[in-house]
């Protein structure tokens, strides 16, 4: 379970996160939209550790541990994982190379016994089936030249091979066709199973027709403007920011 | 220099006979600092040489007193401590057994922590640090099945003094042929005063049944800071030689001078392979080697073939640019390079590619990455003489920073006088990514390993030309050096 208490981050002096509060129990898929500017890319990378953000006050918990006390390698061995809106190339690493490097960290934090290299392609090859993703875009260097559609694939395949607790997913749709759109939708609906957490991140409601939320929350500068079921999704694309905005009391960017 | 000194140069150089030249020569002692005539004189002599390579180390030497000390690479902010040629010890023989640790547990611990990371297997690493060799295990013995098994194929790989004395014609015939000892400052201190290095020869068609290293002849870890090495490849024979270990060594200031010359005859190969990583000195500075090196090739024969490739990550300060000529048509030359600088280092390293017959190609890849406060600087030269038609060339220089005292420079000079030449330049600057080091932590990789990771992509196609067991050494040695250098 993530807890989320009254959460304050800024950058540079500026405070883009103004007090959150947000909790998702074991198995379920949040979705927080808003509009640009209004702090989800800052909410997401605020979690994974990003040091360019400094928390001024709240708590983020995982299952209890204290996620701010943690660097970001360590809470990515706790099991946090996060699907980057703009993957990073890293020319000359092959995919399959920094793969192995990650899950035998995250394998060792969880103390497990390092894959060899025949144990990774097999596990290569389950995860790759599980989610009818092709692998040859492991051969490559990570993410270097790789389409938006590879990357983002290659991110939702990445995230199934660390098999991780928590998955903030940032604006994964940005940049997709509906075809590629689908395919990494029923990658992450492959990995909900229960347990597994997930805090989808979008503008657009049309991801969430294929990720199915449990909770969506509208983020209105740096604060939870609203909560409610699936259907508060529909509502926001039929009628916009606008209202929340102006029902919250602060006009974007204020 | 005194009168008493010169009688201790001579008794010096007359004590211990001469057996097997370098492998008895583990008792003997350091020769006193100073350079004059009777030094070069005393080196001779006690090495056994002939006249003739007496006179031609003091024509060098000669030659040396006219010459002035380049100053033309160095950055006018970093520290340049003058090197006081009479300061120096020129003979430096390996400790005497006595004076050496007897076991592991009297070695320097933070030495050998650093050949733990370096992957070093325990008894080279005994070796390494100057434990007595016959306390680890017999490298006279591993030496000589080696030998033995290479001259079964007529390959000959031993010290150069010791060619000097058992095949003198093929070392006066080549010896500073294609680095005369006139070339340049430090080429003539090293054909003066140079006291070992390895000498190999491969014969008409032999392709040398294993790589040589510098390895095999575990006396050589001690050799002078002069080193001399010469290789002969004849008419289609080829050969991967691997020099350098990964030994730091402790010393202050000290001057490195080696010499090495390539020559491959018709349809022969060359492959020359160093990792570099002499002390580097301190954060501030202090101490460190000054490797000032002379390594060229000459591609005599048609389709011959020669490829350097080097790691070079010790040294304060390298000036390094192995070279090839490209003298026989349909000849290849190769340059590929990593430097690193971390600290204070400087490293200023490049080739040059004469391109002399026709349908010559050369091929070089440049790969700095500069730390710390370090400076790193490309220098390559490509040189279409007239007659080489069709002479191709392609350079690609690429800089990594990391951090923002450090600083890259890349001079690439060009002359083609030929039409036909087709030379190109591909060159690039990257900030090694603060979000790429981001990326790696959120998959729960180190920054530190990602940092490696990083870099070593950068370098993957001057790695992949390395022999296996090298690569995986110059990648951990990355590691090592670049250890502490992000936060
Ligand atoms: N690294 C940064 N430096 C300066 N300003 C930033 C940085 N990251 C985000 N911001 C600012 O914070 C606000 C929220 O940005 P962001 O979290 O990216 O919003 P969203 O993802 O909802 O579009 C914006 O005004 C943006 O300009
Ligand atoms: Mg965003």
């Amino acid at each position: 379970m993530l807890q989320i208490t009254n959460l304050h981050a800024s950058v540079e002096g500026t405070e883009i996160l103004r007090g959150i509060d947000l909790t998702i129990p074991s198995g379920e898929v949040h979705s927080i939209m808003g509009p640009n500017g209004s702090g989800k890319s800052t909410l997401a990378r605020v979690l994974a550790g990003e040091e360019t953000y400094e928390v001024t006050e709240g708590s983020i918990t995982l299952d209890g541990e204290d996620l701010l006390d943690m660097d970001p390698d360590e809470r990515a061995c706790e099991g946090l994982f996060m699907a980057f809106q703009y993957p990073v190339e890293i020319p000359g690493v092959s995919t399959k190379y920094f793969l192995r490097a990650a899950v035998n960290a995250v394998r060792a934090h969880r103390e497990l016994s390092e894959l060899d290299a025949y144990e990774f392609l097999q596990l290569v090859k389950e995860k790759a089936q599980a989610l009818a993703l092709d692998t040859s875009l492991l051969d490559r260097s990570v993410n270097e030249g790789f389409s938006g559609g590879e990357k983002k694939r290659a991110e939702i395949f990445q995230m199934a091979m660390l098999d991780p607790k928590m998955c903030v997913l940032d604006e994964t749709d940005s940049g997709l066709d509906i075809d590629a759109l689908k395919v990494v939708s029923d990658g992450v609906n492959a990995l909900r199973d229960g347990n597994r957490s997930f805090l989808v991140i979008t503008h657009y409601q049309r991801l969430l027709n294929y990720i199915v939320p449990d909770v969506v929350h509208v983020l209105v500068n740096g604060r939870i403007a609203r909560t409610g079921g699936k259907e508060l999704a529909q509502l926001l694309e039929a009628e916009g920011y606008a209202g929340i905005e102006a029902e919250s009391g602060v006009a974007n960017g204020a | 220099m005194a009168n008493d000194s010169n009688q201790m140069l001579d008794a010096w150089a007359e004590q211990n006979d001469y057996k097997w030249g370098f492998v008895t020569d583990i008792e003997s002692e350091t020769l006193p600092p100073g350079l004059d005539e009777d030094v070069v004189r005393a080196i001779s002599a006690r090495k056994k040489e002939p006249q003739w390579l007496l006179e031609w180390r003091l024509k060098a030497y000669r030659h040396w007193l006219t010459m002035d000390e380049p100053d033309w690479a160095h950055f006018p902010d970093h520290d340049w401590r003058p090197i006081d040629y009479n300061g120096i010890s020129y003979y430096s023989a390996p400790k005497s057994d006595d004076d050496r640790p007897k076991s592991l547990d009297e070695v320097d611990p933070k030495l050998l922590e650093t050949y733990e990371k370096l992957g070093i297997p325990l008894e080279e690493r005994a070796a390494l640090a100057g434990v007595a060799v016959d306390a680890v295990f017999d490298s006279v013995s591993v030496a000589t099945t080696y030998r033995e098994k290479l001259a079964e194929v007529g390959v000959i790989f031993c010290p150069i003094s010791e060619a000097v004395h058992d095949h003198p014609e093929l070392v006066q015939q080549y010896l500073g042929r294609i680095v005369p000892p006139n070339d340049n400052f430090f080429a003539a201190l090293n054909s003066a005063v140079f006291t070992d290095g390895s000498f190999v020869f491969i014969p008409k068609g032999v392709t040398c049944p294993m790589e040589l290293s510098t390895y095999f002849r575990i006396n050589s870890l001690n050799t002078g800071q002069f080193e001399r090495t010469l290789i002969i490849a004849e008419e289609g024979a080829s050969v991967s030689y691997l020099e350098g270990c990964t030994a730091p060594m402790r010393d202050e200031n000290q001057l490195h001078a080696a010499v090495v010359e390539l020559i491959a005859l018709d349809d022969a190969s060359i492959k020359y392979s160093t990792i570099q990583n002499w002390y580097p000195g301190d954060e501030n500075g202090k101490g460190g080697i000054y490797n000032f090196v002379t390594k060229r090739g000459l591609c005599e024969g048609d389709r011959s073939h020669i490829s350097w490739t080097q790691v070079e990550t010790g040294s304060a300060i390298t000036w390094k640019y192995p070279s090839c000529i490209l003298k026989g048509h349909d000849s290849i030359g190769e340059f590929y390079s990593v430097a690193l600088t971390n600290m204070k280092q400087q490293a200023d390293t490049g080739t040059k590619m004469i391109h002399i017959g026709r349908n010559t190609r050369s091929n070089i890849v440049s790969k700095g990455i500069s730390a710390g406060n370090g400076q790193n600087t490309y220098r390559g030269q490509v040189k279409i003489r007239p007659k080489a038609t069709n002479a191709r060339n392609y350079t690609q220089c690429d800089s990594m920073l990391m951090g923002d005292r450090c600083g890259a420079h890349t001079f690439p000079y060009i002359e083609a006088d030929n039409d036909t030449a087709i030379v190109e330049h591909e060159a690039s600057t990257s900030k090694i990514g603060e979000d790429q080091i981001f990326y790696c932590n959120q998959r729960g990789i180190s920054s530190e390993d990602a940092v490696s990771m990083i870099v070593n992509g950068f370098c993957r196609e001057v790695l992949a030309e390395l022999p296996m067991e090298f690569a995986v050494e110059a990648k951990k040695l990355l590691e090592v050096s670049l250890e502490g250098s992000v936060g």
